[in-house]
């Protein structure tokens, strides 16, 4: 039973840092209904400029949370003015290409050895490790920063968008983007707010991902994200808590596969998962259901 | 009469392609390497011609195509190992026998979740094909010649130019008279509007799933050719950025566009290749940089796709009557 609970702790902390990749792909879902592939990567950037402000300038870790915000948040905003924007009036299909186009760009752009370079680099703890136990129990210091870092951020997102007018207006461009732009909402404004808000959370991801698993690599981002797109549909996808609660089970069917199973099937069982979800709710836990008119 | 003449027409220039290649084969003028650029090149367009009557005709999103041309890749090479010698009719039956495993495969997965609409069936294939992954990954844990991780070993190399080629026309072949048809037809009225096609008496999730079908059972079959090319297979040939490449060249070529798959097809394999042996080899890692920068530009230019509707002269409407 304390091996079994041990694990839950660990799926929450995996569940924890999906989450916040989840959340960016399901607020870009709402506003603009693009899976953006490039999300994955813009975590891993995330994670690299989590390891340079500690490695090379020393930063405290709030300054490294707030460089890596930052940074992403600029990079989605760029990338969407560049690449998705023109695209916008085209059929969605082109601007999912240009999304894996981004991806596959960014993947190997930043593996040249002009900029982060191909290997495996390791992630430097910014903090000694130390846990609490209790019992066969222990939860390290690090789960607790991520379970509190996310939290925090889960409760400034849900401010943003409930309570203040910049949330108010993305609410209204995921409900009908035109109608939105005709009572004087800027939809440009607001789609670049929700890429860099969705990219600030993955920055944060990143960091935290690099302090848990101290080993980074240009494509780490590749198959967090495609499991937290995953959480974010098996949640409903356009549903902030679905997000959360998805990549929080798709954390849990991963660490209880690896310990109970084998870790050779862990990536297989979160998507049998998600395959049943969907069979018995077409549009997710959360989603609701749209009747198609004719 | 007439039947016989189109028949005529359309097999011409597949013999003269045949022929031609047999020439080349046997003089020894083209470089073999470029030859077996050439072979995975119609093998890829035949896998995308699949994805195409999936996506560009019927309209049904899927990230999963690799997990078919795996399928039938393993089962073929399965098959022949297994049963065959190395005989060309035994081959033949092997690249059926891909072919066959693959489109039941996709007949179960097609069954239970093309009631899912746009990206929601992207996602759940996208599922399918990482847990097709896992499996590949396991799979010498309950076949063992199948090699799991360590990849399949001792296959006989029997794709040979004639043979791919005859494929490609066979299935262009197949496929412009699919979409031709009544049958076609029922296809393309579901991707422009699935109401009104039912409301039109089509039975659009039969029809649906016969599409699905259909286009993975071309997977399957170039999935087998292409075991039998490269005489090794391994899962990560079968993973999720192999089903995003012949999505991307679906997509460039045109949705629905059969000239545009044969041309993004091709330009896509020998691109990738060409890119590597144009840039020095200091600059070598550059390839995957360049290239999703002309897949955005492309895009950018052109997001109907290269081929947008026009179609070559033996595809078009009427062609060959």
């Amino acid at each position: 039973m304390e091996y079994f609970l041990q694990q839950v702790i660990n799926g929450l902390q995996v569940g924890f840092v999906y989450a916040l990749i989840a959340l960016g792909y399901t607020m870009v879902y709402g506003v603009v209904r693009l899976i953006n592939f490039a999300h994955g990567d813009v975590f891993m950037v995330g994670a690299f400029i989590g390891l340079y402000a500690i490695e090379k300038f020393h930063l405290p870790l709030f300054a490294v949370f707030l460089l890596a915000t930052l940074g992403c948040a600029a990079l989605a905003i760029v990338v969407e003015r560049v690449a998705y924007r023109p695209l916008r009036q085209a059929p969605r299909i082109a601007s999912l290409i240009t999304a894996i186009g981004v991806s596959l760009f960014l993947e190997y752009f930043t593996s040249l050895h002009q900029v982060f370079g191909p290997n495996y680099y390791s992630f430097p703890r910014p903090f000694a490790v130390s846990s609490w136990e209790s019992g066969d129990l222990s939860l390290t210091n690090i789960q607790a920063i991520i379970f509190l870092v996310t939290l925090c951020c889960l409760v400034l997102l849900q401010f943003i968008v409930h309570r203040t007018r910049m949330g108010r207006a993305m609410r209204a461009v995921s409900f009908d983007p035109v109608t939105a732009g005709l009572m004087g909402v800027d939809v440009n404004l607001v789609i670049s707010i929700t890429f860099g808000i969705g990219a600030a959370l993955a920055g944060v991801g990143g960091v935290l991902y690099g302090i848990a698993y101290p080993q980074v690599n240009t494509f780490m981002g590749v198959m967090p994200g495609l499991k937290a797109f995953t959480a974010a549909v098996l949640g409903g996808i356009g549903s902030i808590p679905g997000a959360v609660l998805g990549a929080l089970i798709m954390g849990q069917s991963e660490t209880l596969t690896s310990a109970y199973l084998s870790s050779t099937y862990r990536d297989g069982i979160a998507f049998v998962i998600l395959i049943g979800v969907l069979l018995l709710r077409p549009t997710g836990i959360f989603g609701t259901a749209k009747t198609e008119k004719v | 009469m007439k039947a016989s003449l189109s028949l005529v027409k359309a097999l011409a220039p597949l013999a003269a392609a045949t022929a031609a290649g047999y020439a080349l084969d046997a003089s020894g003028i083209a470089n073999p390497y470029w030859l077996q650029v050439f072979e995975l090149a119609c093998i890829t367009a035949i896998s995308a011609l699949g994805l195409n009557v999936i996506y560009g005709f019927t309209g049904l999103f899927s990230l999963g195509h690799a997990a078919f041309y795996g399928i039938g890749a393993y089962a073929a090479a399965l098959a022949l190992k297994s049963f065959g010698g190395e005989s060309q009719p035994a081959f033949l039956c092997a690249l059926l026998a891909g072919g066959a495993a693959a489109a039941l495969v996709a007949w179960l997965v097609g069954v239970s979740t093309l009631r899912l609409t746009s990206d929601y069936l992207g996602i759940a294939t996208l599922g399918f094909g990482i847990i097709m992954k896992v499996i590949f990954d396991n799979a010498d844990s309950f076949i063992p010649r199948l090699g799991g991780a360590r990849g399949m070993t001792g296959i006989t190399k029997m794709t040979t130019l004639p043979w791919a080629v005859v494929s490609l026309g066979g299935s262009f072949l197949v496929i412009r008279n699919l979409i031709q048809s009544s049958y076609g037809r029922a296809l393309v009225s579901i991707r422009e509007d699935e109401v009104a096609a039912g409301a039109m008496g089509i039975d659009t999730f039969r029809y649906k799933t016969a599409g699905f079908v259909v286009g993975c059972a071309f997977a399957g079959l170039a999935g087998g050719l292409y075991a039998h090319l490269y005489a090794f297979l391994h899962p990560s040939n079968f993973d999720f950025f192999k089903s995003v490449d012949v999505l991307v060249i679906v997509v460039l070529g045109g949705l629905g566009n059969m000239s545009g798959t044969l041309v993004a097809s091709f330009g896509w394999v020998f691109l990738l290749e060409a890119l590597r042996v144009i840039l020095p080899p200091e600059y070598i890692e550059f390839r995957w940089v360049l290239i999703p920068v002309l897949l955005i530009v492309t895009m950018l230019v052109r997001p109907q796709g290269l081929f947008g509707l026009r179609e070559f002269r033996f595809l078009r409407e009427g062609a060959g009557r």
